[in-house]
Parts: structure tokens; sequence; C-alpha cells
């Protein structure tokens, strides 16, 4: 193992790890928004959307994701949707995590307590007053674990776009190794970036945990 | 006239009529006490005072806010309900206090939602009603920092909070230890001194002798007495109800 080979490398390897931090980034905050509507729509029983939530929920979590990634690439262009490798990745990437973050929303809401509901309605609140005063806050806090978890499968998940061309983290890596003949350096070397960066995330958002949680310490 | 007017009410779960007709008056200002076994339907009544169960059948009054039960839920008898449910405070078992808001924002949440109070008018209107239930000094605790008879005080200055017209009670103390009840009651009894209507299932038959106007008995869905408290716990006439007070006492 040659320490320059490392040196000379991590330029190329930090600036691949951006890529991946962006697509986790981008993917996250679009999941976001699909999971919380898909969970709401399933939980207030809106008519089809309601179905198709499900159906939607159901297909992602019922394939692998380097399928999705496949189907998104090379076989949407078939029927004249052709989108280049990193909004293909981040399509796949969202949709994916979205799936996973509309169940947690849901198991989320369903958590708080019952008579939490029935205060605000008895008050004279709306329901989806109720919801947004109420019982949604009380659920983040609920979700915040779940969440945080598929964040970090988020991050890894961001791998798979590489078999795409698009050059992120392990995409990178793979091509210095095609120069170096350094598989086993480089391949650790990409690993303790993906394992630094998650212990980073994870760090945060176990904090945002404790924080959110501070008005349950007696 | 009177306050609140019940016609016949009705509620089924399935084949099972838990309320068989039910029918009921209160006067401005009545304090009203509703005993009997468990099952027996009273929190059952209560909660379609304020529409948390859907009767199957009958007609509540409240004020000006009468709605017939079964009705379709559309728009229209959703607002209807909702201007029913601002007028009549409900103090839950449980308490049900927001846990991610402090007592006083706990007390300010229905004056700003519902009323469209400003901030500052709510606080100094939440403080005054912490302040009459005893609480001045607690406003920003969390209510996992107050005991149980804490919370239901805070319980009761939020539903006081909306200004309304009744306030009724689903065993407000059932969920106490026995030395934190009699703060909860006397919030209570403060309150019928100040001549709030207010309907109150309990299981204090103590306090219900110092409060009520009237105790109703009630056993499998209807009233099977009612009366003052000297009539019903002294000289109770159906036997069913001489049953119960025999074992409660």
């Amino acid at each position: 193992m040659d320490v320059t080979i490392i040196i000379d490398s991590l330029p190329s390897l930090l600036q691949a790890t951006l890529m991946t931090v962006l697509l986790a980034a981008v993917s996250i905050i679009i999941a976001l928004v699909i999971g919380f509507f898909a969970a709401i729509v399933r939980i207030v029983k809106v008519r089809i959307l309601n179905g198709i939530a499900t159906a939607y929920v159901s297909i992602i979590r019922g394939t692998p994701l380097l399928v999705q990634i496949f189907v998104i690439y090379y076989g949407l262009p078939q029927i004249g949707i052709s989108l280049d490798p990193i909004s293909s990745g981040v399509v796949a990437l969202s949709l994916n995590a979205g799936a996973y973050l509309s169940e947690s929303f849901r198991a989320s809401i369903l958590a708080v307590d019952n008579g939490q509901m029935e205060a605000s309605l008895s008050m004279g609140m709306t329901y989806s007053q109720a919801l947004r005063r109420i019982i949604l806050p009380q659920s983040l806090r609920i979700a915040i674990p779940t969440l945080s978890n598929t964040f970090i499968v988020l991050i890894k998940d961001t791998s798979l776009v590489s078999v795409i061309t698009v050059t992120e983290l392990l995409q990178m890596s793979s091509l210095i190794i095609a120069k170096t003949f350094e598989p086993l350096t480089i391949y650790l070397l990409a690993a303790a970036i993906y394992w630094i960066l998650i212990t980073f995330f994870t760090t945060i958002l176990d904090k945002l945990e404790i924080r959110t949680s501070k008005y349950l310490v007696r | 006239m009177s306050i609140i007017q019940i016609n016949n009410l009705k509620k089924s779960y399935g084949t099972n009529e838990v309320l068989q007709g039910i029918d009921l008056t209160i006067a401005k200002s009545e304090v009203v006490v509703i005993m009997g076994p468990s099952g027996s339907g009273k929190s059952t009544l209560l909660r379609c005072l304020n529409f948390l169960e859907e009767p199957t059948e009958g007609i509540i009054r409240i004020g000006e806010f009468q709605i017939d039960a079964g009705g379709k839920a559309n728009r229209q008898r959703k607002k209807e309900i909702r201007e029913l449910r601002k007028k009549t405070g409900f103090v839950f078992q449980s308490f049900n206090l927001f846990p991610h808001k402090t007592a006083i924002e706990n007390v300010m949440e229905g004056p700003i939602i519902i009323h469209g109070t400003k901030l500052e008018e709510a606080r100094i209107l939440a403080k005054a009603l912490l302040t009459k239930v005893g609480l001045g000094d607690r406003c920003d605790y969390y209510p996992a920092q107050l005991s149980g008879g804490q919370q239901q005080r805070v319980a009761i200055a939020r539903s006081l909070a909306l200004n309304p017209m009744v306030m009724l009670y689903d065993e407000p103390t059932s969920a106490l230890d026995p030395e934190l009840v009699k703060e909860v009651l006397q919030v209570i009894k403060d309150l019928a001194r100040e001549g709030m209507t207010m309907i109150i299932v309990t299981h204090e038959m103590s306090f219900a002798k110092d409060v009520a106007d009237r105790v109703i008995f009630m056993d499998n869905g209807v009233i099977v007495e009612q009366g003052t408290s000297e009539e019903i716990f002294l000289k109770p006439k159906e036997e069913r109800t001489k049953q119960f007070l025999s074992i409660v006492e």
C-alpha cells in the first residue's frame, strides 16, 4: 500500500463525494415531500389517490432499487422519456426513499394518541387544523429515528447509480483503480469516506431527535 | 329557556344499543352529575353531546345550535358541529393536553386558532385562566413536568379559554391519585359557584352531594332515575339505584 496513492487520489474522491452528497440531499428532499403526501393521502383516505399511493408504496418496496434504476434509465427512453444519468438517479432514489418514508410517516402519525385528535376536535378545530397544529408536530418526533435510518440507507444507495455512469464516490473509485491497480486501498478509502459521511449525518439527526424530545423530559 | 335539550338520543354500535332514547333538559347554570356502573352509557352520552361520537338517532340542542343525529357528513353539517363544539368545553379523563406545548401554550391554542385572537391578548387571557385554576406559576411547564391534578386543571383552563356556554366532564378525576382529586374538584366547584352550566360524569359521591343541582343515575343506556342529590343518595326509589349505591358506598 502506497501512501502517495491515497494523497493523489483523495482530491478526485472528495469531489465525487460531493456528487454523492448532492444526490442524497436532493433525493431526500424530494422523498420527504413524496413520502409526506403519500402518507397523508392514505391516512385521510382520499379517494383514488389513496389507491395510487398504496400501489406506489407496494411496488417500490417490492422491487430492487437496481431494477428501478434500470427501468428509469434504460427503459423509459423506449417510450420517449430520456433522462440524463444524474436525473435518472435522483428520480429513482427519491421514488425509492419516498415509499419508505411514507410508511414511517404514516406509522408515526397513527402512533400519536387518539386523545390528541379528540381534544383538538372538541375545541372546534377542523381536521386539517388538528393535523397541522397538534398531530404532525408530535409525529415528527416519532418519525425522526426511522427518518434518519432511511437517510443513511439513501446515502449508501447512491452507490448504486454508479452503474448508470454517474461519477459519484464509488464510480470514481473504480475509475481510479483502473489506472492505479490498487483496489484494496482505494475501495477502503471510499468505504472510510462513506463511514465518515454517515457518522456525521447520524450525529446531527440524533441531536435533532434529542432537541425535539425535550418536552418529554420531566 | 333551557340551555341543553336532548330528545330521544340513541346510539348503537352494531346491534349493541348503548343509549336507548335519552331525553334530557338542562337549565342555564345547572350542575348535573351523571352516575352509573361502567357500560351504562354515561360517557357515551357526554361524548354524543360534543359529537365525538355520532349519535344514531335523536336531536341535540346546545344554546342556539341544534343538530339532528345521523345527518349527512357534508360541509354544512361539519361546520355546525364545529360551532357547537366551540361553545362546549370538554374535559377528558386522560387530560389530553398537547404534550409539545407548555401549559400556557395549551390554553392559548384555542383562542388563537378558533377565535383568531392575537398572540399577546391570548397570552394575557391564558395567564389569567391558569391563575384562576391555581397554576399561574406553572405557565411555562410542559405537561410532562406537571402532576396529574395540575394537568387536569390546565385542561379545564384550556376549555374555559374558548368561553364555553357549557362544560362537559368525562370522569375528570378517575385517572388521578387520590391526593390529587381534591384540587381538581375544587376548581369545578368554583366554576359551579360562578354559574357555569356543567354536566359531570363522575364516581365521586361526596363531590356530587356538594355540587350537583341534579343527579342522574343511568344504567343500560337509559336514565333510571334523577333528582336532587338527597333524593338519589338518601331515598332512591329504583332497585337498581339502591344496588349501585350499596356497592359504591
